[in-house]
């Protein structure tokens, strides 16, 4: 059904994540790379969402937990993580998620603006929702998951 | 962008600028042909160079300021306003070059007002006597039309600039040339290059020596070649851990050469970034000059050291602190001549700016000689802006109060408020000067000037660290700041005391207070689960040293050291104060870099205050006092807090009250296999039946004597100065040690109580305090080392950095009983000081001991020669003591304590 309209409207790409369940799209222009996260050096005295910093072929990379992030419970399954490289103002991220899954194609105009009654913390930095069959994709919006980190700080 | 226009633009630059500080130089020696044929050679220069490269604006207002500068040579005095005319045509000169680098084109516009001017002052010049009073008014018109016209470019119209050469061409031969001018200028818009004009040949000879010796390399190739290495630097590293593994690697000489190459090879490329300062520097004659004239203030300034080197990117990052400070100094540190001859200073105020290295750093200094700091001032405005209140200002120390200058939001309000208050945007020079791990001290003298001490690492790009464990992470330490390793177990030499629960390591008579790592940085778990610190015992102590400060940091474990890279913070980090930045390691994972200053400011922030100078307002009485000791506070008795010299305190105890034996009428301990004496502070009191009894153990020549106190308070730095004496045996007097009363115990009335002979080897009584010492010594660390030790043994000490100025503190008319001198000194060392006091025919009389490192026969029969009385080695505590007490008791009378 969403064949329907492509031709209509421009699609983007959306490289799908799993979070504590949830499925999240990170547009795939923002996404650098994939990579399983080894040896993060945890900072001291950082926020609760930065995981640490690692080494990802000689650069230095931020890591960010996303279920901190997103206020979920922490991985009880014990199951490794994969991470999302991603840029934001010149600096390498890292965004650890718990699985990655397929690009999908979706067109611009599926997406939905976020529901009223999402969690504000969420609705924070979703940048809208897509129905899928089945289940629901909540779009990140990178720079908001980011940005609203550095403000916090400023605050 | 044409290679051409590139070198050109370079060289002008550099040329510029030299011509700003030379014609700075050139007014105040008007008559120094050098200096003015300089100028004139590298205006000729530009000038030649423009008309090559078809430049039509920028060698018409070259020529006109050649042209000038010619008819100084010809003999016509030199005017203030002249300079200014030509400092403003430099500065044309430099906004048309600006706007050239960034189009590559000659901004259109019109110079006309400027070269009108040059014209008419090269015309009076032809009549000296007819120079002053246009050239003035002219000068006050032109300042607002450059501003004028920098808003809007071309606004001259070309009629005026036309009328401009009209006027001065059929008078002045010289300028004739300049005539076409205009015409190119038109030409211009048409044709973009015009064909080459001879080149002059003044210029040719100059450029032909300088490319010989240097070639020019862009800056990025330098950066470039720094990331490279910097990563050849990761890479070896990296090489070497896997070999570190290998113990039988036949990688391993290999390597080691190609460590060695790498290293040389790092140590090259830093050498192509590093510049001399007195680039930083180029700039401020111009500036100092141009201030003392809008200021009304006559400035010199004075530069030492401009060939002191140190990194490209901290210099470009220190320019504008230093141009700001500089400014400051002469804005608000300097008085007007008028005060300045009213307080009997020379009308000419001072500006002296010095760099040198030290270490690994190089240290900067701006100081004048102006008013100094106006301390009620500051305070006033620390107590407005809310940043302290008067009750913390009373317990403050001046450098701590004006320290302030450097806190944020006090410039804001000074700006609003100030009349002759400093400070504005110095908070924004503190951040500057932090951001690359600088720090910056100041120090004010009332009446006498202010200087400002900046400290900053030679480069930023390689630290040497430590790399260190705390909690299962490793953490690197930048080694300059670490003094020394510590293992302190139960039985070695370093003990771990502590105090209330306060842990502190006693290290070589000094007690250093301690701090664990991973409480520092708040990390407490292990992969999740919860881990106590590890004692102090069982961990490593690393003594760091920051500023004026000592502390010691317990870690887990330590590695080996290494040379790392420092990669800048996430922004998401760069809020954390403990940390300078980051790297990746050898093993290849990323560690954080410790910054030495956050944790100095975790351990003690008011101690970081105070580490600074204290300004020496009056003289004498500053150098007595100023010197704080380390003072141990105690209960005993009654309430009153009471105070003795730490480094007279041997150990703190406490022993439980069951341990106490009764044995011939008196109280003992066993302690370390012997049986120690108790000495109780108040004889009379009840003593306790249980628990713990408090002490403080004074040992000498292997004897130990307990004295029992009711409680051990704290360890504070302090001065002391016994303002109330005492009539009370077994107290000195009262002395204020942190804002409050404070008892000076007399240990020697203690002593005796325990060993009757103590005082025939000791001398240490109310009485003695009356006896004055100078000690001369030009090492801060003796002097703060023995000071203390003199003053504790009942001396009121006087210290002196040097032979010369203790000489000097002599002749003026100070008295002291007994001189103890050091030997090895800069300028006058200790056997001519010697000579000197025995010569002297007032001073003869005054016995004079000599400390030294070297005791040879050979230097103390030199010593006697000198005349001095007694010769001691430097470490010879006891011997220094009882050498005093020998020749003080020859020389004076006085009682034995009672």
């Amino acid at each position: 059904m969403t064949d329907e309209v492509n031709g209509l409207n421009e699609s983007i790409q959306y490289v799908t994540v799993v979070i504590g369940g949830q499925l999240f799209g990170l547009p795939i222009s923002r996404v650098h790379d994939v990579f399983v996260p080894e040896s993060i050096t945890r900072v001291p005295l950082s926020r609760p969402e930065i995981a640490g910093v690692l080494n990802l072929r000689g650069r230095i990379v931020t890591s960010i937990d996303m279920r901190r992030r997103l206020h979920l419970p922490a991985r009880s399954d014990g199951g490794t993580a994969m991470a999302v490289g991603i840029e934001h103002k010149g600096e390498s991220y890292g965004l650890l998620i718990d699985n990655v899954g397929e690009v999908l194609d979706l067109p611009s105009s599926g997406r939905e603006p976020n529901p009223v009654n999402l969690d504000p913390r969420w609705a924070a930095i979703s940048g809208g929702v897509h129905r899928l069959n089945g289940q629901l994709m909540v779009i990140l919006d990178v720079d908001r998951v980011l940005g609203g980190m550095s403000e916090a700080i400023a605050a | 962008m044409d290679d051409l226009l590139r070198e050109f633009l370079t060289e002008t630059n550099e040329s510029l600028d030299v011509v700003d500080v030379e014609l700075v130089k050139f007014e105040q020696d008007p008559n120094n042909e050098k200096i003015l044929g300089n100028i004139f050679r590298l205006v000729h220069t530009i000038k030649g160079t423009c008309g090559f490269l078809g430049l039509p604006r920028l060698e018409a207002i070259a020529h006109a300021a050649e042209t000038l500068m010619g008819r100084f040579r010809d003999g016509v005095p030199v005017t203030e306003a002249a300079v200014t005319l030509v400092l403003q045509s430099i500065d044309r000169i430099k906004q048309i070059v600006t706007d050239l680098e960034a189009t590559e084109q000659e901004p259109t516009g019109s110079d006309g007002d400027l070269i009108g001017q040059l014209e008419r002052m090269s015309e009076a010049g032809k009549v000296p006597v007819a120079i002053p009073e246009p050239p003035k008014h002219a000068e006050g018109e032109l300042v607002f039309q450059v501003l004028e016209r920098q808003l809007r470019p071309g606004e001259v119209s070309l009629d005026d600039l036309e009328r401009a050469f009209r006027e001065t061409v059929p008078e002045l031969p010289p300028v004739a040339e300049v005539k076409p001018a205009p015409a190119k200028k038109a030409a211009k818009a048409a044709v973009e290059k015009r064909e080459p004009k001879e080149k002059d040949p003044e210029a040719d000879p100059k450029a032909g020596s300088v490319s010989s010796q240097t070639i020019r390399v862009a800056v990025e190739t330098l950066e470039h070649l720094m990331t490279m290495v910097s990563e050849l630097v990761l890479t070896r590293n990296q090489l070497l851990e896997i070999v570190r593994r290998h113990e039988d690697s036949e990688f391993k000489v290999p390597l080691q050469r190609l460590s060695n190459v790498t290293a040389e090879l790092q140590e090259g490329v830093m050498k192509t970034r590093m510049q001399p300062i007195g680039n930083a520097w180029q700039k401020l004659p111009r500036v100092v000059r141009d201030l003392s004239n809008e200021l009304g203030k006559h400035i010199e300034l004075e530069m030492v050291g401009q060939d002191t080197e140190l990194d490209r990117q901290v210099l470009e990052l220190i320019k504008d602190p230093l141009t700001h400070m500089v400014r400051n100094s002469a804005d608000h540190g300097l008085e007007t001549p008028e005060v300045r001859k009213a307080a009997g200073k020379p009308d000419k105020g001072t500006i002296k700016l010095s760099a040198y290295h030290e270490g690994g750093h190089i240290i900067i200094e701006i100081s004048d000689d102006g008013r100094g700091l106006d301390l009620d001032r500051i305070r006033t405005k620390i107590v407005d802006n809310g940043l302290a209140t008067e009750f913390e200002l009373e317990k403050m120390t001046e450098a701590q109060i004006y320290k302030y200058v450097f806190a944020p939001g006090f410039s804001t309000a000074a700006k609003v408020t100030s009349v002759s208050g400093r400070g504005v945007g110095m908070d924004v020079v503190k951040t500057n000067i932090d951001a690359i791990g600088g720090t910056v001290d100041l120090r004010s003298v009332p009446g006498q000037g202010t200087t400002f001490t900046i400290k900053i690492p030679l480069t930023l790009a390689i630290v040497s660290t430590l790399i260190v464990e705390s909690a299962g992470d490793r953490f690197a330490i930048p080694q300059l700041s670490v003094v020394e390793l510590v293992r302190a177990q139960q039985n070695s030499e370093h003990r771990i005391e502590r105090i209330r629960d306060t842990p502190v390591l006693r290290l070589r008579n000094k007690l250093l207070p301690l701090v664990h790592l991973s409480k520092l940085l708040g990390i407490t778990t292990i992969g999740g689960e919860a881990k106590e610190p590890v004692s102090e015992e069982d961990g490593f102590i690393v003594v760091m040293q920051i500023g004026q400060q000592t502390f010691g940091v317990v870690v887990d474990a330590v590695f080996h050291t290494e040379e790392i890279v420092v990669k800048p913070m996430s922004t998401m980090l760069r809020h954390i104060g403990m940390f300078s930045g980051n790297t990746i390691l050898g093993d290849g994972s990323v560690i954080m870099i410790i910054d030495p200053n956050g944790i100095a400011q975790a351990v003690g922030p008011t101690q970081a205050v105070s580490s600074i100078d204290e300004a020496e307002h009056d003289e004498d009485r500053a150098r007595e006092d100023t010197q704080t000791i380390s003072l141990l506070l105690f209960r005993a008795g009654d309430d009153h807090p009471k105070a003795v010299p730490l480094s007279l305190v041997t150990r703190l105890e406490e022993f439980s009250v069951d341990k106490v034996e009764r044995s011939n009428g008196r109280d003992l301990v066993q302690y370390r296999g012997t049986l120690m004496p108790l000495v109780y502070f108040d004889e009379y009191a009840q003593r306790k039946t249980e628990g713990g009894l408090p002490m403080l153990v004074f040992s000498d020549a292997g004897r130990s004597m307990g004295l029992v106190v009711d409680e051990i308070i704290d360890i504070v730095e302090d001065r002391l100065e016994i303002e109330v004496g005492s009539e009370r045996p077994g107290v000195l007097g009262s002395a204020v040690v942190k804002g409050k009363a404070t008892e000076v115990v007399d240990i020697g009335h203690f002593l005796p109580q325990a060993f009757e002979d103590w005082f025939r080897r000791k001398e240490i009584s109310a009485e003695a305090l009356t006896r004055t010492l100078l000690f001369v010594d030009d090492a801060p660390f003796f002097r703060n080392m023995l000071g203390p030790v003199l003053k504790a043994a009942g001396y009121r000490v006087t210290v002196c950095a040097s032979a010369g100025e203790a000489l000097e503190m002599l002749e003026n008319g100070r008295r002291f009983d007994v001189i103890v001198s050091d030997i090895e000194m800069p300028e006058m060392n200790g056997f001519e000081f010697a000579e000197n006091v025995k010569r002297h025919p007032r001073l003869r009389s005054i016995p004079i001991l000599a400390l030294s490192s070297i005791c040879t026969p050979a230097s103390i029969e030199r010593g006697r020669q000198s005349g001095f009385d007694d010769y001691i080695a430097k470490f010879d505590r006891p011997g220094l003591i009882a050498a005093l007490k020998e020749v003080t008791t020859s020389t004076m009378e006085y009682g034995v304590a009672a």
